[in-house]
């Protein structure tokens, strides 16, 4: 029964992937000077690499800010949803739509909102009498420009996944919670958010993974750019990938990023393994 | 819902937050449909005297096939989907009924796949896809995804919470192993596989790299690579028929899940997922 | 059943054909353009041409995305040993493809005198990026060159003659500073000139570096001159548009937008790339010119675009066919059509001298622009480990751009960074 998904885990991923970590340790194989071992060479290098490191960092920022806000948000909107609100069917329906909307057509949307002198932004900004800004081309902004659209991206996905675990809650807890008169905040904090742990450690550890993997908009908004300031370790890994074609290099990126990556998925899952109940 | 106590509307604050933010939400949708109906000099001017055309439609639809493209990529999706649960759903299962050695590492291992970037395996499953010379094949797209550690992952998990009182009284009538998990595993997993689904769905969607690396010709491509006709930006960006041809991609999804999302919320209300 | 049983007999004619002309010679070709699109229709008509002409030889055209996409896909394809056996690619990946040895140089199949007379017959700007070691690696074919747009409109407004577009660095600041607009506010609604610094921003530069009479790199790849005093200066000049006068956006200009700012009337000139022509042609809704960039120390503009390339790997009645396809795509009629179709700078003087195309630029004075610009174009920028290098003087160029470094330290910094890469090519 393993068989089959083994064979084709082992086939696509353990194969390629030891290919991987054996290649960074060699050098990247030249038509005139094949590949050779070279021990850390391509560690030392990255160690030395700036944009390594402020690629790194910059993630680091993206992950910081757009794991809580997409989470507390997809949250939020849940919880709005899932009560008697006024036009709920709209606002389920609009919350959703960053869904079904492919990111590369998006990403160029959000471009003309950020354009400067008549994007949207500006045209809004214009009228409140705001001075003009350059959101994506002064790299004091762009991270945090790159990080909205990412927010909007993922939040209307999270709050589906809430909204089920919201609507599999007996009502009946909560009127009872009223019988006692709980507040509000009081029922939130007390009932609802243990009960939603499991959803939540789900919704994290996807949230995680694609701070990590989300490239597409940085691709068609910014190209990395100003001068690096919207790089991401994704982006940086793809650019030494297939771009300057720097096998070892690439390789020795990847299994950085894979360790990291595994560790904090493992602590993850560890607490998964102990905390969820389906 | 009986106490009248619960029927009363949220605050007015709370709706008022709520309308703001799903109204920021669809902007860019809005935005969309502006400028797809809306002749190009007007994507960036807003006047309620700007004429209605569909000329951008016409063009986005002749700039691409999409109905090869939205078919390719329904098969694709499909396929992977349908490859996953049933591939995965084994695998779970034997690592929670069966015990023999090194299952412990076996996990582990597979667990590493959830943190491997397929994109950077580009090279290695190019060549293994030329060797079964599945190059330029929905199939050869497919393939490396079908087992998914994180549905192996989560359903794993899921069986592992099932009583076992459940499937000894399912033994005790002389169920086989593959009746148990008919109908006891799978049934009571149906949450996780919503879940799961929802997830492999949006992904594969949207999956763009690998894709384009491994098909040659029309008849294997999905929507991304499609798309990607506008997204070369050597140009200049041409917004009308971007948004056009987004409205054109996206809006079977938006018209199903507004006629379906009552059930489609029910459905994921009735598996109960928490 | 109907449409069943054609299908069947359709395939079972295809089969039968293919069994007759068992000796064909299959030629897979990259092309970097996403499936659809104009351009893909002159592309299979081309190839159908070629293929009609040839019953040997069977060209079939498959198209990668935009050229980084296809670099991507063609050496991923190279690398687990069945490349293309053609490909279009960016005239500056010519290093990058010799030091993956993915292509052979176009010399090995030029025999007759005829060839010789073929390959002698482009012109020089465009083959320079493609000949590196004494070898010509790639036929120019989408050919691009950067050029400046201006709107007579908005000149008329500004009492300027819409007629004369500024004709050195010191008209363009003049002109600039005549046509930057400010509303109420003191905000600045339309700039004088722009010139995009996203992405790419090298190639651009690259125009002002030239006119202040400066190559960027030496001919064999191995040594660039970020830190010459010219280069510096060059930078900041483009600084000082912005910085100094006011007149050109600060901060990062998007590629991408440039086109439309322009539309919109937000700027009164920018520098882009004549591959833009028929996109601003059919938008524009005001009298606009097209004119060579402004002298500096003297005019100068780099190249860009596409050559075509064979492939190593292929095998030698493979690379043959090709070869004859590269030289059949580019005979004047074709290489007139090419470039009246799809707006790039046709290659070669000959195919200027088909009656197809000088009507074309009679009509339509502008498209000749870039061919007049042409006696003062240098090749496109491109060094050994290509990207890299270029990567480290476009950043450099950003960080200068967006102030957060002197254009002396900036180009000091990217500098040392193209010393270190290119060290080991020395």
């Amino acid at each position: 029964m393993l068989l089959p998904a083994l064979v084709l885990l082992v086939a696509f991923t353990h194969y390629p992937a030891v290919a991987t970590i054996i290649d960074s340790f060699m050098s990247t194989p030249k038509p005139n000077r094949p590949s050779v071992f070279v021990g850390l060479d391509n560690y030392a290098s990255m160690i030395e690499d700036p944009i390594f490191w402020q690629a790194l960092r910059n993630n680091l920022w993206f992950a910081l800010a757009t794991i809580p806000l997409s989470v507390g948000l997809a949250l939020a909107m849940a919880l709005w949803v899932n009560g008697p609100m006024t036009g709920r069917g709209f606002l389920r329906m609009a919350y959703f739509t960053p869904t079904v909307l492919p990111m590369i057509a998006v990403a160029n949307i959000w471009l003309f909102f950020y354009t400067p002198t008549y994007g949207l932004l500006e045209q809004i900004g214009g009228v409140f009498g705001l001075p003009s800004q350059n959101w994506l081309g002064d790299k004091s902004t762009a991270l945090a420009s790159i990080t909205v659209v990412a927010v909007w991206k993922e939040a209307g996905f999270f709050m589906i996944f809430y909204l089920a675990a919201l609507q599999g809650i007996s009502p009946s807890l909560r009127e009872a919670a009223a019988i006692e008169g709980a507040g509000r905040w009081f029922f939130f904090r007390r009932v609802l958010w243990p009960l939603l742990m499991p959803t939540t450690i789900f919704v994290l550890v996807n949230a995680v993974i694609n701070a990590f993997r989300m490239v597409d908009h940085v691709v068609v908004m910014t190209r990395g750019g100003p001068d690096n300031a919207t790089s991401l370790l994704l982006y940086h890994l793809y650019e030494v990938g297939f771009k300057y074609w720097d096998q070892g290099y690439a390789a020795a990126i990847t299994v950085v990023l894979l360790g990291a990556l595994a560790t904090v998925a493992l602590v993850q899952f560890f607490v998964l393994d102990k905390k969820a109940h389906y | 819902m009986s106490d009248p106590a619960f029927q009363q509307k949220s605050p007015v604050v709370d709706t008022l937050a709520a309308w703001l933010l799903a109204i920021l939400w669809v902007l860019p949708l809005l935005y969309a449909v502006w400028t797809a109906f809306h002749p190009s000099e007007f994507s960036a001017k807003f006047s309620l005297f700007a004429p209605l055309t569909l000329e951008n439609f016409e063009r986005a639809w002749t700039a691409a096939p999409f109905a090869r493209y939205f078919f390719n990529t329904t098969v694709l999706v499909a396929m992977i989907l349908a490859a996953q649960l049933v591939l995965c759903t084994l695998a779970a299962y034997a690592f929670v009924r069966y015990e023999f050695r090194g299952k412990n590492i076996l996990f582990a291992l597979v667990l590493v796949q959830l943190m491997i970037m397929p994109d950077i395996l580009l090279v290695e499953n190019y060549k293994t896809m030329s060797k079964l010379g599945l190059i330029d094949t929905l199939l050869g797209i497919g393939l490396p995804y079908f087992a998914s550690a994180f549905a192996i992952f989560l359903l794993r998990q899921t069986f592992k919470g099932i009583p076992k009182e459940l499937v000894e009284a399912a033994t005790m009538e002389g169920a086989s192993s593959l009746q148990i998990l008919c109908r006891v595993y799978v049934p009571l997993a149906k949450p996780v596989y919503v879940a799961f689904s929802l997830v492999s769905v949006s992904y594969h969607w949207n999956n763009f790299l690998w894709p384009l690396v491994v098909t040659n010709s029309v008849s294997s491509r999905p929507l991304t690579v499609g798309l990607q006709v506008f997204a070369s930006t050597d140009q200049g960006i041409d917004w009308s028929i971007i948004t056009a041809a987004t409205l054109l991609t996206a809006a079977p999804l938006l018209a199903a899940f507004l006629l379906f999302q009552r059930q489609f919320v029910q459905s994921f209300m009735r598996a109960g997922i928490k | 059943m109907k449409f069943n049983f054609t299908v069947i007999s359709a395939a079972l004619a295809l089969a039968a054909a293919a069994n007759v002309a068992a000796q064909v010679t299959e030629v897979p070709f990259y092309f970097p353009v996403a499936v659809g699109g104009p351009i893909t229709k002159y592309i299979d008509q081309f190839a159908t041409d070629f293929n009609k002409e040839n019953p040997t030889i069977k060209v079939s055209p498959i198209y990668a995305g935009s050229y980084q996409d296809t670099i991507v896909k063609a050496l991923t394809a190279n690398k687990a040993g069945m490349p293309p056996v053609a490909s279009v690619l960016l005239s500056t990946d010519t290093f990058t493809l010799i030091d993956e040895d993915a292509i052979v140089p176009i010399d090995n199949f030029v025999k007759t005198p005829d060839d010789k007379a073929w390959l002698a017959g482009f012109y020089k700007a465009f083959l320079l990026n493609g000949q590196i070691g004494g070898k010509t690696w790639g036929v120019p074919f989408q050919r691009s060159t950067v050029v400046l747009y201006w709107n007579k409109e908005l000149f008329k407004e500004a009492g300027l003659d819409a007629n004369k577009p500024p004709q050195t660095w010191a008209e363009m600041t003049a002109m600039s500073q005549k046509l930057t607009k400010k509303d109420a506010g003191g905000k600045i609604t339309q700039y004088g000139v722009q010139i995009p610094s996203s992405g790419f921003p090298y190639w651009l530069f690259q125009g002002l570096t030239t006119q202040n009479d400066v190559i960027l790199s030496n001919d064999a790849g191995t040594q660039t001159k970020f830190d010459d005093p010219k280069v510096i200066e060059a930078l900041q000049y483009w600084i000082d548009l912005s910085k100094k006068h006011g007149v050109h956006p600060s901060g990062i200009v998007e590629w991408g937008t440039t086109p439309k700012d322009f539309m919109e009337k937000k700027t009164a000139m920018i520098w882009t790339t004549t591959g833009n022509l028929t996109n601003i042609r059919s938008n524009a809704k005001f009298d606009f010119g097209v004119a060579m960039l402004p002298a500096g120390k003297k005019r100068g503009s780099p190249t860009g675009g596409g050559n075509f390339y064979i492939f190593k790997k292929a095998t030698p009645a493979q690379q043959e066919a090709a070869f004859k396809f590269a030289k059949w795509l580019t005979q004047p009629e074709r290489a007139a059509k090419w470039g009246i179709e799809t707006g790039y700078v046709a290659v070669s003087p000959a195919a200027w001298d088909t009656a197809a195309l000088k009507k074309y630029a009679s009509e339509f004075p502008p498209a000749a622009v870039a061919r007049d610009q042409l006696q003062y174009a240098v090749a496109e920028f491109s060094t050994h480990d290509n990207q890299r290098v270029t990567k480290a003087l476009n950043d450099g160029l950003q960080a200068a751009l967006t102030g957060s470094k002197t254009a002396e330290v900036a180009m000091k910094d990217a500098q040392r960074e193209a010393d270190r890469l290119l060290k080991s090519y020395k």
